[in-house]
């Protein structure tokens, strides 16, 4: 009960969109709530409040929740001031109270195997992120230290100082949300945490990064140079395909999960990136079309993608197991979780008439616009990445067939799994009020593209088409001759199909229905073990893709005939950024630290000589400098 | 008119690109070769219509002489070599087509890239034809770099020179003289080429000139 | 009146494609048994195929959970309405401002993905296997879809496939090299989503060469018929698609009576026929290819589809 308590302690505060900018300083920390703001507001807090309500279910399965209770209103409130601060230093603080507080609960369970050394990456992964955003923050600043941000946006840095900040945003703001290479500790971190924190931390967290990078690029920064969007843009493409393959090797539920955040980043600042691509060429429609798809975007995944790590944790509770070579069967055990789950699985993979579909759609059709771009690299970059969307895209369904049915499918491979039970009624609830969003914003997109007109009011100066003015409920991005697509009525027609189909076959044909042992070609093999396992599911995509991208490599032991032992495959997948980014790095780092260690264990006499010697050196500098 | 001119330049010297594509797609030997008949087919009739709506008769007689030599002798030529050397199954160990590929369509971005704004003051037409002849030379380059038959590269080379045949028509200039010595000093090439592939298939058993660097002087 | 015709021709084109999708693969499997020097089977077999799968008792098997049940309606809808998204012989349907042409194809993405869940849901190796193998085929041919469709927006302005339609048409298309490129990515696109031959073969039932009908392996009796009619659905869709946009000429626009449509009815009977009768020739021509062989295949579509729209950019500027 005080359990309970404590979850629902969780503030929810201004869950509702205001969208009126209100001034408040406050000692010193100045705090507004702009149009921006309040979507992102709204973003954070439907997540939270959310969280916190499956916390009450998932928290009575908590090993130590003296480790998760007093901090998980802290993370919730270190978001919220992120979002509102309006000032370098409130902005730099609470962003760095939120990575403490995320960092403390991903070490809430920091005696499994793994989770210290992901804890002790994502403290490191975050203290660089944050200093890069405070070397933005100073840059932005200048030498007259206006650290407020109304100061910040009067000031007009030269065009070096942007591309430097631009690129510092990248690293501090890329970090925390997973751009590729930046997004080694995410797939670590993410899932060591309960299942309600990794649900905020992939679903929230990553956006208030998103936030940061939208507020000092779009906000703080000048009007943007064409190449910063094609930068964006790259990474972005990068990101969403280097994210869904990483979750495609996957075999651990919520590993795949966390890579799957990876991926649905890069789709985000795709969007981003064409934002800024089109803004710089002054083309502002363009601009709020695709800044409208990136947030739409954020809205989305944070939607989905908590559901499925809530999905994720009730296997977790029900049988132990993260593994998916360890489950299967679970939709006969555990059938409400498994329909939130696939309703999950089918929004992220952009299928319609969820809300994944709308948000990728109108990414498409900014891509489509990109024609129209002066600058030939720009218009030759563009479609490549729009390929790399529609890939991405693609094996993302891939990948979530294979979650899905390996995880909830087929038959149950150990007996955690035929003996699990279903989740408790309020980790349902949660996940049912996302499966309801995950539909909603899907059938009546145009509802939610209206409220962020004024956050691309703002922003970018336009704002797409109000699409409370169409017929029908019809979304347009442009303009009706151009493209439209209306998710309630696809859904009505589907609905209407499927059911003349099944009025007609329960009408006029057999309705006779008999149970038999599987088929499979006359073999059927009774033992769970022989199905088709999650690494065998992706070794087509692994054939195609792993070979370039992770230097797959496969190894296939055969015993002579004769030989009674059982034959192995073995396949080795190298992460590449990992081995050419990290681990020099890494190296390096120990080698200085192996050195610097011996300054340690000095005699008295030796500390003064090197006090003295960093003061001399301090003095010369000084005397130079003038 | 001029239209329907424009547009049927711009679908043969495209289509000379998407041949040089098919050109890299191909894995097999005798493929390749009937690709490369295709491409010199392809550029025959591409210089035909240039002499059409340019009213240059001389450069009907390089169509010809493409059409005569490159799409019937010399694939006929190779056809013979393939079936003498005894490579006529061969299964040219590529890369990775798809690799390949996404390396040429990189190309062809760059080449766009690179001639349209410098060409900006030319006629149209010779723009799209310079465009997509720098693609064509860059694409014969390619496939002579990823491939390690001879025969291959032999074809790949002359793909590079369709390519300039390409630019040089649709730039309204080439001399005639320079045409016919061109072609034939492909031709002489050929021949040279041929000779030596059968010299070294004789000493080294093979065409894969992998197997030459082994005998390569100055290397450890 | 206008809107009541629309809405009537929308009712006709559902009730025609569902009426034609059979005959469309009869007659394939036709052309193919006479290139063969075979008899065949008639033309109407596959509507006797559906009509004694209807009859039949359903199998399940004994550990199928409802998404195996649930699975074949929601393929058949979702396949149904794509191909009622697509102007086939007018133009002026109610609902096609619903869905572009990305919407189309994320529609039948929807189909495969319950589809390939299904091929997992009984727990046997087949069905694995022709799942990740379907999904791996369509992870790689969606992306040559999308720069089909990218090079057509450039063109015609649009993504709708009416507008398409309209704009191939109109006088403001000439003879060009990349409309050619475009469509033969999209035909590789259209074999691979269908299943046929090089990619797969609709007619084997060796078991390491199946891929579509490895997946629905465990499916019987109405089931089956359903999973039957929306896999007709599809090819004919992916025709239509082609016609729709390559070969517009005879589609009846919005309002322009009944004597038009039913010259587009013809005409569209007509386009359909040709596309069958290459289809069949070109499957009879060429051997399967293995199953790695696909990336590569899909890959040169994806190309296609690049250079197609690199060309575009060319003569644009022109």
């Amino acid at each position: 009960m005080v359990v309970a308590a404590w979850f629902l302690l969780a503030d929810r505060p201004l869950a509702d969109a205001l969208l009126l900018p209100v001034g408040l300083p406050w000692l010193g920390a100045h705090f507004r709530l702009d149009a921006l703001a309040a979507f992102f507001l709204l973003v954070v807090n439907l997540g939270g409040a959310t969280a916190s309500l499956y916390g009450l279910g998932y928290g009575r399965h908590e090993e130590a929740p003296a480790r998760v209770l007093p901090f998980f209103p802290a993370f919730l409130a270190g978001m919220n001031l992120v979002v509102l601060a309006d000032d370098a230093f409130t902005f730099l603080f609470t962003w760095e109270f939120m990575s403490l507080s995320s960092w403390a609960l991903v070490m809430a369970h920091h005696r499994r195997p793994g989770n210290a050394a992901a804890g002790y990456l994502y403290l490191l992964m975050a203290s660089l992120g944050t200093l890069a955003l405070l070397l933005a923050f100073g840059l932005l600043a200048g030498p007259a230290g206006g650290y407020a941000f109304d100061a910040i946006r009067e000031s007009t840095p030269s065009a070096r100082v942007c591309g430097t900040v631009l690129a510092l945003a990248l690293i501090g703001a890329g970090s925390k949300a997973g751009l590729v290479p930046l997004h080694v500790w995410l797939p670590l971190a993410h899932p060591a945490a309960p299942s309600h924190v990794s649900a905020l931390m992939s679903g929230v967290m990553t956006k208030v990064a998103v936030y940061g990078f939208v507020r000092i690029v779009f906000d703080l920064l000048g009007p943007p140079v064409w190449w910063w969007g094609a930068l964006v843009l790259l990474l972005g493409g990068v990101t969403a395909v280097m994210g869904v393959l990483y979750a495609l090797m996957e075999h651990d539920l919520k590993r795949l999960l966390a890579y799957h955040t990876v991926e649905n980043i890069g789709i985000i600042f795709i969007g981003l990136g064409l934002a800024l691509a089109f803004r710089s060429s002054d083309m502002q429609a363009a601009a709020a079309l695709a800044l409208t798809a990136a947030l739409f975007h954020v809205f989305n995944h944070s939607a989905f993608k908590s559901l499925l790590f809530f999905g994720a944790g009730a296997v977790l509770t029900a049988t132990g197991e993260r593994d998916m070579e360890h489950l299967g069967g679970l939709i006969h055990r555990m059938p409400y979780t498994a329909l939130a789950f696939l309703v999950g699985s089918a929004a992220i993979s952009a299928l319609p008439p969820f809300n994944g579909f709308v948000s990728e759609w109108l990414t498409f059709q900014a891509i489509l616009l990109s024609p129209a771009l002066p600058q030939w690299s720009l218009k030759f970059l563009v479609p490549a990445v729009g390929a790399m969307l529609a890939l991405s895209a693609a094996l993302a369904a891939a990948c979530f067939v294979k979650a899905f049915g390996v995880t909830f499918l087929g038959r149950p491979r150990t007996q955690a799994a035929r003996d699990a039970t279903e989740a408790d009624p309020r980790m349902l609830a949660a996940m049912f009020v996302f499966v309801a969003l995950c539909l909603v914003a899907g059938i009546l997109p145009g509802y939610f593209i209206d409220a962020l007109s004024p956050v691309t009011q703002t922003l970018v100066g336009a704002h797409v088409p109000r699409q409370g003015d169409f017929d029908w409920l019809m979304i347009v991005p442009i303009a009706e001759s151009r493209s439209s697509y209306n998710g309630l009525m696809l859904f009505a027609f589907i609905g209407l199909a499927a059911w003349s189909a099944t009025y007609v076959i329960h009408r006029w044909a057999s309705a006779a229905m008999r149970r038999s042992p599987p088929w499979d070609c006359g073999f059927p093999d009774p033992s769970p073990i022989t199905q088709y396992s999650a690494g065998s599911f992706s070794q087509p995509i692994r054939r195609v893709f792993g070979s370039i991208v992770f230097r797959a490599r496969e190894e296939v032991h055969i015993p002579p005939p004769g030989d009674l032992r059982a034959a192995r495959l073995q396949v080795r997948l190298r992460d590449v950024p990992w081995d050419v980014l990290y681990l020099p790095a890494a190296a390096l780092v120990g080698f200085a630290a192996d050195h610097l260690n011996k300054v340690q264990f000095l005699t008295i006499r030796a500390y003064l000589t090197l006090v003295f010697g960093a003061l001399v050196v301090l003095l010369m500098v000084l005397g130079i400098w003038q | 008119m001029d239209r329907l001119a424009l547009d049927v330049a711009h679908l043969f010297a495209g289509g000379l690109v998407l041949v040089s594509f098919m050109l890299l797609y191909q894995d097999r030997m005798t493929g390749i070769v009937n690709i490369f008949a295709l491409h010199a087919l392809v550029v025959s009739f591409s210089v035909a219509w240039q002499a059409y709506i340019q009213h240059a008769p001389h450069l009907y007689i390089t169509a010809a002489i493409a059409l005569v030599v490159k799409a019937v002798v010399i694939p006929i030529a190779l056809h013979r070599i393939i079936v003498q050397l005894g490579i006529h199954r061969t299964i040219e160990t590529v890369v990775g087509i798809g690799l390949t590929m996404l390396g040429g369509i990189g190309l062809v971005a760059l080449s766009i890239m690179v001639m349209l704004p410098i060409t900006a003051e030319a006629g149209t037409l010779a723009r799209e034809d310079l465009a997509f002849a720098l693609s064509v030379v860059l694409l014969g380059l390619l496939m002579m770099i990823s491939r390690r038959n001879a025969v291959s590269q032999v074809i790949g080379f002359m793909s590079i020179e369709n390519g300039l045949i390409l630019a040089a028509t649709g730039a309204k200039g080439m001399p005639l003289v320079v045409e016919i010595s061109v072609a034939f000093s492909i031709l002489i090439a050929l021949i040279v080429i041929g000779v030596f592939l059968f010299r070294i298939r004789e000493r080294f058993d093979t065409v894969d000139i992998h197997a030459l660097h082994e005998h390569r002087g100055g290397r450890p | 009146m206008a809107v009541v015709f629309d809405a009537l021709v929308q009712l006709g084109q559902m009730l025609v494609v569902l009426a034609l999708a059979p005959l469309l693969t009869g007659y394939v499997r036709m052309v193919k048994a006479r290139l063969l020097r075979r008899q065949g089977p008639p033309v109407v077999q596959p509507y006797r195929d559906l009509l004694r799968l209807l009859r039949k008792e359903a199998v399940l098997a004994q550990n199928a959970s409802w998404v195996f049940r649930v699975a074949p309606y929601l393929v058949f809808a979702t396949t149904w309405v794509a191909a009622a998204l697509v102007p086939t012989f007018a133009s002026g349907l109610v609902v096609s401002a619903a869905a572009d042409m990305i919407a189309i194809v994320a529609l039948l993405g929807s189909a495969r993905f319950m589809l390939a869940l299904a091929g997992l849901d009984v727990g046997t190796s087949f069905g694995g296997i022709g799942s990740s193998r379907e999904m791996m085929i369509a992870s790689l041919a969606e992306p040559a879809m999308l720069m089909v469709v990218f090079t057509l927006s450039l063109l015609a302005g649009s993504t709708q496939l009416s507008s398409i339609a309209a704009f191939m048409q109109g006088p403001g298309i000439g003879l060009r090299v990349s409309l050619a490129l475009a469509l033969v990515g999209l035909t590789m696109v259209a074999i691979a989503e269908n299943a046929r031959i090089p990619v797969d073969n609709p007619a084997t039932h060796l078991e390491l060469t199946m891929v579509h009908e490895a997946m629905i392996l465990e499916y019987s009796g109405r089931h089956l018929a359903l999973i039957e009619a929306a896999s007709y659905l599809k090819l004919l869709l992916y025709l239509s698609v082609i016609a729709c946009v390559f070969v517009p000429w005879g589609i009846a626009a919005a309002g322009q009576g009944f004597a038009a449509t039913l010259i587009g009815l013809t005409l569209y009977a007509v386009k359909l026929a040709a596309g069958g009768f290459l289809l069949a020739v070109f499957e009879t021509a060429i051997a399967k290819m293995r199953v790695f062989r696909v990336s590569d295949f899909l890959g040169a579509a994806l190309m296609l589809g690049f250079l197609a729209t690199l060309l575009l950019f060319v003569s644009r500027v022109a």
